[in-house]
């Protein structure tokens, strides 16, 4: 069985390490390692998670995403080795912390791409931390939050609850695909975090997006077809668009109707793909096709004319 | 895994569970796609082969790949976006 990672990411100060040591309080948590990136000479961080020092590795003098992504899968053979030779506890999970400038990407990509780490763990799911009083920082800021399954408004209480509200608003229209919790000193209910992939797919939009003023230049799109989408034409039109516009888009995820009794979840971050899962069921009454696709340089109705003319070349008529 | 490098050592997740028949009906849509593009696609011995007008050939195994290589020959990004390219499906 497949040691599920827990990604948790989000700007520089925005209560990573905070959260990242409450979950660990929980004693239904005791037995998660912990990965910490820390950029600079002294790994303050990893100090403070210190408790689980013995399954936690310090990643230093570097940022994960750009520079020690072969560190990255190194370490995650490496606890397996340790753990399998008892040189540390047992544990079920592992939770990697990144910088606060990371970009996400290259990270999913090592935990989906690596030769070995596949075979030994699953990309579980991405945690993104905003902070409630400051907001969206700068563009790895918008990546973190796009990249996410779950974000967390962190400092709720700090807050003036008129621009929490906006920046859920803003949040939102960034990625209508992640719930966003208001969380205080890191004090949330771990299996709000920790539920894996499929959660919360009645969140994915069931009527187009309307084109309109964004806040940020990277904003989200989401289509939705009436007809059964062709999967072989589905796989050619996104690896296409990945070639051609792989910047620029920074996330997809929807369900397809591909034709079988459930949906086919997709799920990518940037060019980094999750395999597609077969789903038992849809997650409510509306079985039509729906992705939202997070990015900039595009509309709505292009990305769907477009697939449209794909998913029509495979079944003319 | 990564749709451009391909997938080191497994299979490209648009291709998972692929049968020869279903290789060969992604070729043939290949083919349409690229034939905007001034490119032709052939699936062959669990492989694809793409080509241009001017005699140049990649043989790629998976989907990742074979944008890489047919980019490379077409000399310019692929855009599925592309205005000719949708009129060229919808025909």
């Amino acid at each position: 069985m497949k040691t599920p990672v827990v990604l948790v990411t989000g700007f520089l100060g925005s209560g990573k390490t905070t959260l990242i040591s409450e979950l660990l309080a929980r004693p239904e948590l005791g037995d998660t390692a912990v990965i910490v990136n820390e950029l600079g000479d002294v790994g303050i961080d990893h100090h403070l998670l210190r408790r689980v020092d013995e399954r936690t590795v310090l990643l230093a003098s570097g940022c994960v995403c750009c520079a020690l992504r072969g560190d990255l899968a190194d370490e995650l053979r490496d606890l397996l080795d340790r753990r399998d030779a008892g040189e540390i506890p047992q544990f079920r999970r592992v939770v990697v912390e990144t910088t606060g400038v990371a970009d996400p990407t290259p990270i999913v990509n090592t935990l989906l791409s690596d030769p070995l780490v596949p075979h030994h763990y699953t990309l579980d799911t991405v945690v993104a931390t905003v902070d409630g009083m400051h907001g969206l920082r700068g563009s790895e800021s918008v990546k973190q939050v796009a990249a996410a399954d779950t974000l967390v408004l962190t400092k709720p209480d700090l807050a003036e609850p008129v621009s929490l509200d906006a920046l859920e608003r803003e949040l939102e229209a960034l990625n209508p695909t992640a719930p966003a919790l208001r969380v205080a000193f890191g004090n949330v209910e771990p299996e709000l975090l920790l539920r894996g992939p499929e959660h919360d797919l009645e969140r994915l939009p069931t009527s187009p997006s309307v084109e309109g003023e964004h806040a940020h230049e990277i904003h989200a799109v989401c289509l939705v077809l009436d007809e059964e989408v062709d999967w072989v034409a589905f796989g050619i039109w996104l690896t296409m668009l990945l070639q051609a516009r792989g910047a620029d888009v920074l996330r997809v995820k929807g369900l397809l109707d591909t034709g079988g009794e459930g949906p086919l979840l997709v799920n990518c971050v940037q060019h980094a793909v999750h395999p597609p899962v077969h789903l038992h069921g849809w997650p409510d009454e509306d079985h039509r096709s729906r992705l939202v696709v997070i990015g900039r340089g595009f509309t709505g109705e292009e990305l769907e004319a477009s697939l449209r003319a794909f998913c029509g070349a495979a079944c003319p008529g | 895994m990564c749709s451009l490098c391909g997938v080191m050592s497994k299979e490209h997740w648009a291709e998972l569970g692929d049968g020869r028949r279903a290789r060969v009906f992604r070729a043939a849509l290949l083919d349409r796609v690229l034939s905007q593009f001034g490119l032709s696609v052939a699936a062959w011995a669990g492989s694809y082969v793409v080509r241009d007008a001017k005699g140049g050939a990649a043989v790629v195994s998976d989907l990742g790949a074979l944008w890489v290589e047919a980019e490379r020959l077409a000399g310019r990004p692929l855009d599925p976006l592309d205005p000719g390219l949708l009129a060229t499906l919808s025909a």
